[in-house]
């Protein structure tokens, strides 16, 4: 079964296509990976899927409905959970409290209903210690992992993980993806965009390579690390 | 013992000042939006009970504000809600200018009065203090509406999600919150409390369509006074105005309005952001 289809994508910002016919699938369970270099369009993509901002063509279809004109809150209830590369908690709440909101807003269900669900994304994620911590009083870290905690509340399908490893120290980044593989166990379909490629290929199944708002690779994270075109546009950064 | 009495009196009328403030500031805690039709909102609302009292009983008529205010949210304010604070301003002083008119044109520049018999005059004494059982009601109500306000606020999932919405409304809308049906649902609330401040209003003193924009003073004042985002604050914002007016009309009955803002400017002085300052913004 197929999660998410998005079908000759594509976004104009003024004189500036940020996508570009850009046509992939993600099929259930499976974990995806996205690099490109900086300004490749990689969150535009995140907000095209999430639909904080509409594509001028093609169209975006979530677990088998066409969800191209769909407003975002509409599709976080079909189950799009969404971290943010720079993390945006709701600083006035404690980390239980973001929690709760995400999970009843999310699914739409009674806060009672979710509490359980909650404690146990806190247990996974290492934040049980801090759960009536004001979000904004977190660590770099601890808010990263609040970010992840708080798109798994909505109770996702599909997972999109923007940059969450980066600004970590390699012990934290080992961390995060020790949580991020369990997920991934559970069957939860994840997109990752990552500069910190040993994180990402870590747990991704297939790469998909992004460069000036088009798809130029896609296919095995091996095979697409060792291709030409790929290490060209990574020139100066090692792979 | 005048100026415990004074004092007494002083903390009392305060309560009024808070249930006029605390309105306002729900609403711009939660949106940002500074509501300068509040005050004309209030004196609207003493008009409709005013009308319907005689009519009908109460509970339509709390049903209808709560859709009133949830309607100015959805097809007024929501509108131009955005990162510009501007076009809100304008849209509310232009409702204000217009809300004042109308009642102008429906109830006449006539000054009016809850009538409530007894109550008016009915008081309690504690010791060497006399006290009005209705500017006692009054504190009363408004420390009930505080509390309620902040039970809300801070242990229900509606309060949450105000509080979520308030801080990042895009965030929130990606975990599924509406922050256009969370505003209209605060509107509304902020209508239930317009209302019971217009009660007070009228039963405890004269009303005509003009007084609007000096309660708006009043509880913008008890607000800042308070500190943004802080309702105990306001409480205390409005019981620092009540005080200082009663005694500067004790002083010279002049001096009461005056006194009130030198309090106003004083404490702004003193602690810029207010007593109990919550918001970080």
């Amino acid at each position: 079964m197929t999660v998410l289809e998005l079908a000759n994508v594509s976004k104009t910002f003024g004189a500036l296509k940020v996508t570009d016919d850009v046509t992939f699938s993600v099929p259930k369970g499976q974990a995806l990976g996205i690099i490109g270099p900086n300004g490749a369009g990689k969150s535009t993509l995140f907000n095209l899927i999430t639909g904080n901002i509409l594509p001028d063509a093609g169209t975006v279809t979530l677990l088998g409905r066409d969800v191209t004109r769909s407003p975002a809150m509409e599709r976080v209830r079909m189950g799009v959970g969404r971290s943010f590369q720079i993390p945006q908690p709701f600083e006035g709440l404690t980390v239980f409290e973001n929690l709760l909101t995400a999970a009843a807003y999310g699914q739409r269900k009674r806060e009672a209903e979710v509490q359980d669900a909650c404690i146990a994304i806190l247990q996974d994620t290492g934040l049980l210690a801090k759960a009536n911590v004001l979000a904004g009083a977190l660590s770099l870290l601890d808010r990263k992992r609040l970010e992840l905690a708080r798109a798994m509340a909505t109770g996702p399908e599909l997972l999109l993980l923007d940059e969450i490893a980066g600004g970590l120290t390699e012990a934290e980044c080992r961390t995060l993806v020790a949580t991020i593989r369990g997920l991934h166990a559970q069957g939860i379909t994840i997109i990752w965009i990552e500069h910190v490629l040993h994180a990402l290929t870590s747990v991704v199944e297939r790469l998909l390579v992004l460069d000036f708002g088009r798809v130029i690779g896609m296919g095995e994270p091996e095979v697409i690390m060792a291709s030409k075109d790929v290490r060209e546009i990574y020139l100066g950064m090692e792979v | 013992m005048i100026w415990l009495d004074v004092l007494v009196q002083g903390i009392l009328l305060g309560g009024l000042y808070a249930l006029f403030a605390a309105g306002l500031s729900l609403v711009f805690g939660i949106m940002r939006l500074v509501n300068l039709a509040h005050g004309d909102l209030i004196v609207l609302a003493a008009f409709v009970i005013l009308l319907i009292v005689a009519t009908t009983g109460l509970d339509p008529f709390l049903a209808a504000l709560i859709a009133a205010g949830w309607l100015l949210q959805r097809l007024v304010l929501n509108r131009v809600l955005g990162r510009d604070i501007l076009p809100p301003l304008l849209v509310t002083f232009g409702l204000s200018v217009a809300l004042q008119n109308g009642m102008l044109e429906a109830f006449s520049a006539d000054s009016r009065r809850l009538r409530v018999g007894a109550l008016e005059s009915a008081s309690i004494g504690f010791g060497p203090v006399t006290v009005g059982t209705l500017p006692l009601l009054t504190f009363a109500s408004a420390v009930v509406a505080i509390f309620v306000l902040n039970r809300i606020f801070y242990t229900t999932a509606l309060g949450r999600a105000f509080r979520a919405v308030s801080d990042d409304p895009t965030t929130a809308s990606l975990m599924g919150l509406n922050p256009r049906s969370v505003f209209a649902i605060a509107t509304g609330l902020a209508m239930v409390i317009v209302t019971l401040a217009a009660l007070y209003l009228g039963m405890r003193s004269n009303f005509d369509p003009s007084i609007g924009p000096a309660r708006l003073l009043y509880a913008f004042q008890a607000v800042i006074i308070g500190g943004l985002g802080s309702l105990w604050g306001t409480l205390a914002g409005g019981a620092i105005i009540g005080v200082a007016q009663t005694l500067g009309a004790q002083i010279n009955p002049e001096w009461q309005i005056l006194a009130g803002h030198i309090a106003f400017l004083v404490v702004l002085l003193i602690r810029p952001r207010g007593l109990f300052p919550r918001a970080v913004d």
